[in-house]
């Protein structure tokens, strides 16, 4: 069995992004970039899976500009058998993120995509949804726990109302939530040894793919700001501001 | 240029996010029609039909909707797409399972999780867990778009009268079975749509203290929500997750217990119109966004709450 597992460069997640003064985006510059959390999640269960025997290869993809390297790299390093980087400049919209991946699958001819959830700076979560309506596969989203079986994946899904299991057959696309494991660290010996690894470089419109945005940005502001509140000295102090103050109990 | 949007229910009620939909789906367009499908399910049918907001229902009862599947509802949506400039759905676990399969099928741009609508081809979106709003114009024919429900306020759930259209369903999807849902089930309010709303964090350092939380809740009416830190941690069961990748609550009171506020969370909760946080440490980023802070051990802060509550003449419901 094959893995392809897709990750995404952005700002790290303990960064506090700030808005740019001209409206266009946010600021990237000079910022902690690091691999979309759930997309850890997404190799880890990956090379888990290897692990276990269950799969012959796992190969890691990224798309985005030359620094979007550094994810497969990481990926690498944490047991995926290679890379591909398929280069493009700027926003790529899921829709087009997705048509790409198809191309890759259409290629390498995975049994399974695994990707995380949601990336942490559009937040749109749709590519993984979108990758599966387009190969006509089926998807398990939100996925906390994964079963490989013969033809089919158990996976359980977390959904609002608790928890859901669905049975998959492969292939299959899988979007990987933050709890269904823990991301290992790299050890400075398989970060150099993942030097080594092989990673293709391909570029966007190779694929005959088309990139250009959809959706227009007209402009980015920031959040609007909560004035200061208060520290209260006491319990009681606090329930007579509730009760008196604010009258929300 | 009609608007379609794709019920939330489970066969006997919508679901409350439907009507927070209802309401941003009729400020793109009045001629608001409702994809209801379901299996056995003429009561969801008729309960869409009486929203005042809806024009028209349409309906397709049969078996391959009973657990709502993403690829069973995009076939039958995909039949009845032709009409509409815009498909949209609330950005729940629901919405978000469903709408990019319609999306890319479609050839769209999804635009996700939308707070505000600006005009019907302009929205305006959160992104980067909240710390930058997007605005954001779709250049597609057809728009998909999902809404977040608490941003909207629900629509009138009587008073309506929409025609209800029968209508036939698309392919089953063969490769994908429903193997069960453990719905934790509950007196209290929904999370996402309760008056107050009180969250424990790592803070509480186990499942049991969760009980002095729960006391509260019972005395406030008060959902129960939790940081990531303490589902992960096994505290609490996921559905009360609160944050970037869990729920987005907006309640009159956000009670923050033993939970320090990194951007995850905040992006769940900030909204909220009043919020308390209860912490031992002062610096924690918490209380960057409370409007009361009140900086003490929780466990001893939280029996003396209970003991105020106790106190009061009256709390309201």
């Amino acid at each position: 069995m094959k893995i392809l597992v897709a990750v995404k460069r952005v700002i790290d997640y303990n960064v506090q992004v700030r808005v740019k003064d001209d409206g266009t985006g946010v600021v990237t510059d000079n910022v902690k970039m690091s691999t979309n959390p759930p997309d850890d999640n997404a190799i880890e269960e990956a090379v888990k899976i290897k692990e276990s025997g269950k799969a012959k290869e796992v190969i890691a993809i990224t798309i985005g500009d030359d620094k979007a390297q550094e994810t497969v790299r990481k990926a690498l390093a944490v047991g995926a058998d290679r890379g591909i980087h398929v280069k493009v400049d700027g926003i790529v919209e899921p829709l087009a993120v997705s048509k790409i991946l198809k191309k890759i699958v259409e290629k390498e001819n995975p049994d399974l995509v695994f990707m995380g959830k949601q990336a942490i700076d559009d937040d749109c979560n749709q590519t993984g949804q979108m990758l599966a309506a387009i190969l006509n596969w089926p998807q398990a989203t939100f996925a906390s726990k994964i079963d490989v079986k013969e033809k089919s994946l158990e996976v359980t899904r977390e959904i609002d109302e608790g928890l859901e299991t669905i049975e998959v057959n492969i292939p299959a696309i899988v979007t990987c939530d933050l709890r269904l494991n823990e991301p290992r660290y790299a050890s400075l010996p398989n970060i150099m040894k993942a030097k080594k690894k092989p990673l293709e470089q391909l570029n966007a419109s190779d694929l005959g793919v088309d990139t250009k945005a959809r959706i227009e940005q007209i402009k980015v502001e920031e959040p609007p700001k909560r004035k200061a509140g208060i520290k209260v000295a006491s319990v009681s102090e606090l329930v007579q501001k509730l009760k008196n103050e604010a009258k929300v109990i | 240029m009609s608007v379609l949007l794709i019920a939330e229910h489970n066969n006997s009620d919508l679901r409350p996010f439907t009507f927070n939909a209802a309401t941003a789906a009729s400020k793109i367009n009045e001629d608001l029609h409702v994809l209801v499908l379901g299996n056995k399910s003429d009561s969801v049918a008729k309960a869409a039909s009486e929203i005042p907001l809806v024009k028209k229902v349409i309906h397709v009862d049969n078996e391959i909707f009973d657990n709502f599947t993403a690829e069973n509802y995009t076939s039958t949506i995909l039949k009845h797409v032709d009409n509409y400039s815009h498909i949209v759905c609330s950005a729940n676990t629901f919405g978000k399972n469903l709408m990019p399969r319609v999306a890319a099928l479609l050839d769209t741009s999804q635009v996700s999780d939308i707070v505000n609508v600006i005009s019907e081809d302009t929205f305006l979106r959160p992104i980067y867990a909240g710390n930058a709003f997007a605005t954001v114009k779709s250049n597609d024919k057809k728009k998909c778009v999902t809404i977040r429900p608490t941003s909207f306020d629900p629509a009138p759930s009587t008073g309506g009268s929409a025609e209800i259209v029968k209508s036939e369903p698309g392919d089953k999807f063969e490769s994908s079975k429903f193997v069960k849902r453990e719905e934790i089930k509950s007196d209290r309010p929904e999370l996402g749509t309760a008056r107050v709303v009180i969250s424990g964090g790592r803070g509480m350092q186990n499942s049991d203290n969760f009980k002095l939380i729960s006391a509260i809740a019972d005395k406030l009416n008060a959902a129960i929500g939790a940081s990531r830190a303490a589902v992960d941690a096994g505290y609490i069961t996921n559905d009360h997750q609160v944050g970037q990748t869990g729920k987005v609550v907006v309640p009159d009171l956000y009670i923050a217990v033993g939970i320090s506020g990194a951007i995850q969370h905040l992006a769940g909760m900030k909204e909220s119109k009043v919020i308390v946080a209860i912490n031992k440490d002062g610096e924690a980023p918490i209380f960057s966004v409370a409007d009361y802070g009140l900086e003490a051990d929780l466990f001893e802060a939280l029996p003396q709450f209970l003991e105020e509550l106790n106190k009061l003449n009256s709390i309201q419901k």
